[in-house]
């Protein structure tokens, strides 16, 4: 049986091409690995291979011819003693499957088909439960040292974690009580130490990596991106990466462009990462245990100057909050104003300023970015018809402007005013006292933004 | 240091011997088909051939055990087939279909198997290095004496972030074997006009870690090395560097036209250094085997792989719904 030779698709993105050169003529007996011919792709020059064996009985494309579509019969191969009058053809033509056509259920559907799921209002712990003032940096320990407890395959690893009790002392007490094996100093290696840790949880272990500041992580961005956070997709389930990236992010004091920068939008991009972004004690602990046992890579980020900050912490052997769970600070009627982390102080400060005013504002804190509760912000804003949103962050691109997106699509109708997102003003962070805080969102800007959005 | 050759008369049973040779012959031929049906728009993006450096990883799998992990770059398929992946599974993944490793969803270059300690098929050169150094320290951490082949490239060796790992592999001496497969060119670079000093396997010597070239075209040096590096790791003495000098015959991904290097000197290798004639040689003149019995095993294989590239093709795209799993996992 003769095997028509097909014209290779020789590049990602070749669909035509020239035969610009036969290198076998008819009657040759050609063998695999041999080459027939070659063929100009939308790229190069290629030199192009016979897989099978046999006798070139015809060649049906002369040399020359351009514009040769991809799998077009370019020749004919002859088993031993056939000849070509008689030879049947066992067409190598391509198998392309048919497309799939439903359609597909994608997550922005258009905004008329949307019922509103109902938000979450159940309470962080029970009515009546004991609590007590911790900081974020004690609440943090906690988390980290009882699910140590919990589970043998959690450690923790990073620069000075160990003997030095933390850069931030955040891991105090942690060595002493277990051991180097479980809380373990790197090299200044954030790159490396990132990808072992990656690897660590591939093989079942479920790592948390500290970085001294977020700003270090971005020297591990493609082991976060790449490896960690797509692995479970390109393995079809099989794999994945139970771990937590923790540490502190955004602007600190004084220390300057390359160490004060707010990750929450670079991070919330990728699909295969959760965000949480704690502001108080009672969060960052129970938000710390879920991110723990989550079996997902978890971006933490934390905040320098919310570590001695102290809040209200319950006193419960198991405390956890759920991802995905927005909480409210404070209920009001005439505008919501949205945030998380550190952007939490403005957008209550500035709550609290405004009732003076008689003003009444409702302060959601997001908590996690990734999952992110729109239902909460949603049924807020169908409640007070205006929106500002706060953070820390650069302008372009930030988390405000995705939740402007979504209300847009989603509560379009309910709302009277533009949303307006305060954020980091769109500059490297300077060094002076007085730069600094303007580079930075402000409690004024905050007042003023919902001025704006309540015609006052 | 001159390469390590294997003995001029082995000691090696023609059982042995015979498996090589199949195993060998299973990736070429696999390759091959690979290569037919990307020319036929089957497989699509990029495709990088393992043809010519089939001994490395035929080689070091007959120096593993059971539960010994490994993972590699990109140009994986010869590592799957190996460690015993489903050739119909791997094929279906190149063409993208539901009954690929990863439902289609990872393409040539990501794809994984749990239950065969493969960790990948990664795109990005170099960050397979610490990921498997993370493996061994899981192992290391599990006290399980389980050793993990890292492999790179001779252009991956340059990546800053292997010599991130050389340290913390050997200050915390994981038990991990580097496997440098020198293919003597990254792309279009040959490694001389990219390596400052021509010998990887010295590379580890800053920081205390043992390395040794090894004559990767020959099976039985191949597997002699393997089982030295995976005894010094079993034996909790840290890491160690294989440099296996190799040769693809076809060009870095399909698309690739090869004007670096000449014809000939491709022809010459493939000529005078096969490491599957290297064997089938061994095995006829060791009188372990007649022409008649390999070219049984050359039928059996060629009707494996034709099997899978049938598997490929008749298998159906993933459903439009497996675009939104497996993102993220549930917790159990
Ligand atoms: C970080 C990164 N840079 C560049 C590339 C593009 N690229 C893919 S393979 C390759 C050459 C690698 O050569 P080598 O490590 O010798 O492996 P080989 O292909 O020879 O197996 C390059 C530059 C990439 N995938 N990742
Ligand atoms: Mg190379």
């Amino acid at each position: 049986m003769a095997t028509e030779i097909l014209m290779p698709a020789l590049s990602p993105t070749m669909e035509e091409g020239t035969l610009a050169k036969w290198l076998v003529k008819e009657g040759d007996t050609v063998s695999s690995g041999d080459i027939l011919a070659e063929i100009e792709t939308d790229k190069a020059t290629m030199e192009f291979e016979a897989v099978d064996e046999g006798i070139l009985g015809r060649i049906l494309i002369p040399a020359g011819t351009e514009g040769v579509k991809v799998n077009t019969p370019i020749g004919l191969l002859l088993d031993d003693g056939e000849d070509v009058a008689s030879a049947t053809v066992e067409s190598a033509q391509s198998q392309q499957p048919a497309p799939a056509d439903k359609t597909l259920t994608s997550e922005s559907a258009p905004a008329a088909a949307r019922t509103h799921p109902e938000p979450d209002r159940s309470p962080d712990w029970p009515e009546g439960t004991e609590t007590h003032q911790q900081t974020v940096r004690e609440a943090l320990r906690d988390a980290m040292a009882e699910e140590m407890r919990r589970d043998g395959d959690v450690f923790l690893m990073g620069e000075e974690v160990a003997e030095y009790q933390g850069a931030y002392k955040i891991s105090q007490g942690l060595l002493d009580e277990f051991g180097s094996k479980r809380v373990i100093d790197t090299p200044i290696t954030e790159h490396g130490f990132t990808g072992i840790a990656v690897g660590a949880a591939f093989g079942g272990l479920k790592p948390i990596v500290e970085y001294m500041t977020f700003n270090f992580a971005m020297q591990a961005m493609d082991q976060i991106v790449n490896s960690a956070a797509k692995t479970l997709y390109m393995s079809g389930g099989q794999m994945g990466a139970p771990m937590v990236f923790r540490g502190p992010n955004g602007a600190a004091a004084r220390v300057g462009a390359q160490h004060s920068q707010d990750f929450a939008a670079w991070f919330s991009h990728i699909p295969g990462l959760k965000v949480a972004m704690p502001y108080s004690a009672s969060d960052a602990k129970g938000l710390l245990k879920t991110a723990i046992r989550d079996p997902n890579p978890v971006i933490f980020l934390e905040n320098e100057i919310l570590y001695g900050r102290s809040f209200d912490v319950p006193k419960l052997d198991d405390f956890t909050v759920p991802f995905g769970k927005a909480r409210i600070w404070r209920e009001g009627t005439d505008v919501t104003i949205v945030s998380f982390g550190i952007g939490m102080t403005y957008a209550l400060e500035a709550a609290e300023k405004l009732a003076e005013d008689g003003v009444s504002a409702e302060v959601i804190d997001l908590r996690t970015l990734r999952p992110l509760d729109t239902a909460t912000v949603i049924a807020s804003v169908q409640k007070t018809n205006r929106c500002v949103t706060v953070e820390e962050g650069f302008p372009k691109g930030a988390i405000g402007n995705h939740i402007s997106a979504i209300l847009m699509q989603e509560a379009f109708d309910w709302l009277d005013a533009p949303v307006i997102n305060c954020t980091g003003k769109d500059v490297p962070m300077p060094y002076a006292a007085n730069l600094e805080k303007h580079a930075l969102v402000t409690t004024q800007e905050v007042m003023e933004a919902v001025r704006k959005v309540t015609y006052r | 240091m001159a390469a390590r050759k294997s003995a001029t008369k082995p000691n090696v049973s023609a059982e042995e011997l015979t498996r090589y040779y199949r195993d060998m012959l299973l990736i070429r031929r696999f390759e091959e088909k690979a290569g037919q049906l990307y020319g036929m728009g089957l497989i699509g993006g990029f495709c990088h051939l393992y043809i010519g450096q089939e001994a490395v990883v035929v080689g070091l799998e007959a120096a593993a055990e059971d539960g010994d992990k490994r993972i590699t770059s990109y140009r994986d398929h010869g590592h799957m087939l190996a460690c015993g992946m489903d050739p119909n599974g791997v094929m279906a993944e190149l063409t993208g279909r539901e009954g690929g490793y990863s439902k289609g969803k990872g393409g040539s270059m990501h794809m994984f198997s749990k239950e065969k300690h493969f960790y990948g098929g990664h795109g990005i050169v170099g960050a397979q290095v610490p990921i498997g150094a993370g493996l061994a320290f899981a192992d290391k951490y599990r006290d399980n004496g389980r050793v993990t082949f890292t492999y790179f490239g001779d252009g991956a060796a340059n990546q800053g972030q292997v010599y991130e790992t050389f340290n913390m592999a050997a200050l915390w001496k994981l038990p991990v074997v580097f496997v440098i497969e020198n293919n003597q060119y990254a792309m279009g670079t040959a490694q001389q006009r990219s390596t400052s000093t021509p010998d990887l396997h010295t590379r580890g010597e800053a920081f205390g870690i043992p390395g040794e070239v090894v004559d990767g075209m020959d099976v039985l040096a191949v597997k002699a090395a393997g089982e030295t590096a995976v005894g010094h790791c079993r034996a909790g003495k840290g890491p160690y560097i294989l440099e296996i000098k190799t040769y693809r015959y076809r060009g870095h991904s399909m698309s690739d036209p090869a004007k670096y290097r000449t014809r000939e000197e491709v022809q010459k290798m493939r000529e005078e250094r096969d490491p599957i004639e290297h064997v089938r040689i061994m095995l006829l003149e060791g009188k372990h085997a007649t022409e008649d019995d390999l070219k049984a095993i050359d039928k059996e294989i060629k009707a494996v792989v034709n099997a899978s590239a049938e598997f490929a093709k008749d298998s159906p795209e993933p459903a439009l719904e497996e675009l939104w799993t497996d993102i993220y996992a549930e917790a159990d």
